[in-house]
């Protein structure tokens, strides 16, 4: 007898946009037949430039990570499109920002300190803080907590007759979670004015979109939440910015939440203590590097005119300098304490706790004294 | 004074406090329309409006999660787990997102959330109702735990959790909801967390107990009075934070001391309260502390709920053990 061998299907690649996803610009940055861009010609430099500021960041943690002086660190990379095209749609004055983890360029445009980031990185409590005033929930890391945050946010913006916009990043794998069936039925019920922004980047972790759900596509549960559903292409900055708005001009004018499903591809592992060798093929990554956002969206630029060698040169030179200035300004910062383990835990301490406090900061760790 | 049974009192303290602070609002399964599967929120919908008093889909992750974001808004929610054992659907939003939620944003997002659920045994509920599960939320720090006895403690006890700026797992006894009945004061007080209540002054052994436990302790302190025993009640109240100061009391005035719950034995609350007698009051003890629990098993099906619940009979029977030790 001899063990029945498994049939060797020839799997597709994984991620990536669907050929029927909205998009506005092709492959190589060309503007599809008929369309037209949504943005100026400064918010087209604004979205290149963050695009920019992420690639270089990313490049600049994993190797402060590799250097030991920041800890795990999940990387945007690839997905710069994604997450500015979503930002540029925000008004950080009145709309909220509930993130997961993978959406760096998108919390420091809605005001969120770059140093403040690296000290959450560098694992120091502080980091964890949002200054007042910035519109912006903490980096999530339950995957898919979030979002009953955010509909809760959006139901109370809603109740106190506010016109700001809530909106919420969450993955193809955290969709699976019981969590984000239970905020997007909520928010159907409510209308809440919440825009979920589902990227699908083809992984999480290692399991890829084809193991995670049958659905034809993410957006197509939408309809079972009595939601609009869209499908964009999600390395196209122009579509993903159009979809955007108007998923947002939709809420903030009370017409309740869309779920979007930008569809992309993460070029790097889930994070810095991943190797993603040991599941990606060597071929799926090598062609989806062709589908880099970054790139595409140059070649628009250039071809219509507004961008440039100079120009970006420019800008790679004073995004190196403010990466420099934050990990600078994060790594000044004094090291955390023994008592930030009891900081912000209760509003008040209980005589239990304080003496817990007590003991601990008696006892420190030699050498961390 | 009137006299309230401790349903009122509680739906009297939502009114009250909803009446005076319009941040206030309640959400849950049937809280609205129906007031609530025992009515503590009857009426409100009615008064506030079905905004303020908010039926949720059959949901309880995102009732406790869509405080979150509510809270975050400047709205104060008080939240309904329709009973305590359905929680652990919203377990992870309780505990690793409600709790933490200030520490992590380092105070930029205080968590004003109350989280009110009935809870325990002796109304042969179906199955999965009843579960006493107040020790695994006390693992969760930045909650703070509130399990009132009496109607006077549950509204003022309840003022006081949707004040506090910290999240509050207020734990009601479902089984006491109408049988419990005290006097109730009209207007606005609190009751002040982490003051336990001493119910019934003794000389002879303390009875530590909470909820509905309370007033198990309270007759089974009358049959021991007709053995001339005279027992002690110390009624916690919250449990976080804990009266250390309470606990070691008794040691101190009575020497001998029982815990009663409604909880499972193993890592019951039970087994903090005698750590805690034990390392602030070693020397006063003349005798081991003694447990009256629910045993390590699943809550059982309604039939055999009167074995599972602690008892009279089995208080009694620690009683007599425990004065007996040295007697």
């Amino acid at each position: 007898m001899t063990k029945a061998k498994a049939t060797a299907i020839p799997t597709p690649f994984e991620g990536g946009a669907d050929p029927d996803a909205f998009r506005l610009l092709d492959a190589v940055g060309a503007l599809v037949e008929g369309a037209v861009t949504p943005l100026s010609g400064d918010q087209l430099l604004e979205g290149f430039r963050w695009m920019l500021f992420s690639r270089t960041l990313d490049e600049r943690a994993v190797s402060l990570q590799r250097q030991g002086r920041i800890g795990t660190y999940s990387a945007v990379y690839g997905q710069e499109a994604s997450v500015v095209g979503v930002s540029l749609a925000l008004d950080p004055a009145r709309d909220w920002i509930f993130p997961q983890y993978r959406e760096t360029p998108a919390l420091l445009r809605h005001g969120m300190p770059l140093s403040t980031l690296l000290l959450y990185y560098i694992g120091n409590p502080v980091g964890g803080r949002v200054p007042d005033g910035v519109l912006l929930a903490p980096i999530q890391i339950s995957l898919a907590a979030q979002l009953p945050h955010a509909v809760g946010m959006a139901l109370g913006l809603k109740m106190q007759g506010r016109d700001g916009v809530v909106v919420t990043f969450v993955g193809d794998g955290a969709s699976s979670e019981g969590d984000f069936h239970e905020s997007l039925n909520l928010a159907g019920v409510v209308q809440a004015p919440v825009v979920f922004v589902l990227q699908n980047n083809g992984y999480a972790i290692s399991t890829p979109r084809s193991k995670q759900s049958a659905a034809t596509s993410f957006a197509a549960r939408a309809e079972g939440y009595g939601m609009p559903g869209v499908r964009v292409d999600g390395n196209d900055l122009l579509a993903v910015y159009e979809v955007a708005r108007e998923a947002v001009e939709r809420a903030r004018t009370g017409g309740g939440p869309t779920l979007i499903e930008s569809q992309t591809y993460r070029l790097f592992p889930h994070n810095t203590a991943d190797d993603a060798t040991r599941y990606v093929p060597a071929e799926e990554l090598e062609a989806r590097h062709l589908e880099d956002p970054i790139p595409r969206l140059r070649n628009y630029l250039t071809a219509i005119g507004v961008l440039d060698d100079t120009l970006e040169e420019q800008m790679r030179v004073a995004i190196v300098e403010e990466i420099a200035a934050g990990v600078a300004a994060a790594e000044a910062h004094p090291p955390p304490t023994p008592g930030q383990v009891f900081d912000y835990a209760y509003a008040d301490f209980s005589p239990r706790i304080l003496r817990q406090r007590e003991e601990i900061i008696g006892n420190v760790p030699k050498g961390d004294a | 004074m009137a006299v309230l049974t401790m349903v009122e009192a509680i739906r009297q303290a939502l009114e009250q406090e909803m009446e005076r602070d319009e941040r206030v609002m309640i959400l849950g399964e049937d809280v609205g329309r129906l007031g609530g599967v025992f009515r503590a929120t009857d009426g409100l919908q009615a008064r506030f409006g079905p905004a303020r008093v908010f039926d949720t889909p059959l949901a309880e992750a995102v009732i406790a999660g869509a405080s979150v974001g509510l809270a975050m808004s400047g709205m104060v929610p008080v939240a309904e787990m329709q009973f305590l054992g359905f929680s652990h659907q919203a377990f992870h939003q309780i505990a690793d997102q409600i709790a933490r939620y200030r520490f992590r944003s380092q105070g930029r997002y205080p968590m004003q959330i109350t989280i009110r659920s009935p809870f325990g045994g002796g109304v042969r509920t179906p199955e999965m109702h009843s579960d006493a599960l107040e020790a695994q939320f006390v693992q969760c720090p930045g909650l703070k735990i509130v399990m009132p006895a009496s109607a006077y403690d549950a509204k003022g006890l309840l003022l006081a959790a949707i004040r506090d700026p910290d999240p509050v797992l207020f734990c009601e006894p479902l089984r006491g909801y109408r049988l419990v009945k005290d006097e109730v004061p009209e207007g606005d007080y609190t009751v002040p967390f982490g003051t336990a209540r001493v119910v019934r002054e003794g000389t002879d052994v303390t009875l530590v107990a909470w909820s509905a436990a309370v007033q198990l302790c309270e007759r089974a302190a009358e049959l021991a009075a007709e053995e001339n025993i005279s027992c002690r009640i110390l009624d916690l109240r919250t449990l976080v934070p804990l009266d250390v100061e309470a606990l070691a009391h008794c040691a101190e005035v009575t020497g001998r001391v029982v815990v009663v719950h409604e909880a499972p034995y193993t890592g019951g609350f039970g087994a903090e309260v005698i750590a805690t007698i034990q390392e602030e009051a070693f020397y006063a003890l003349e005798a081991p502390i003694a447990r009256v629990t629910a045993p390590d098993t699943p809550y059982p099906i309604a039939g055999v709920e009167e074995f599972y619940i602690p008892n009279e009979e089995r208080v009694l029977a620690a009683v007599r053990r425990t004065v007996g030790t040295t007697a």
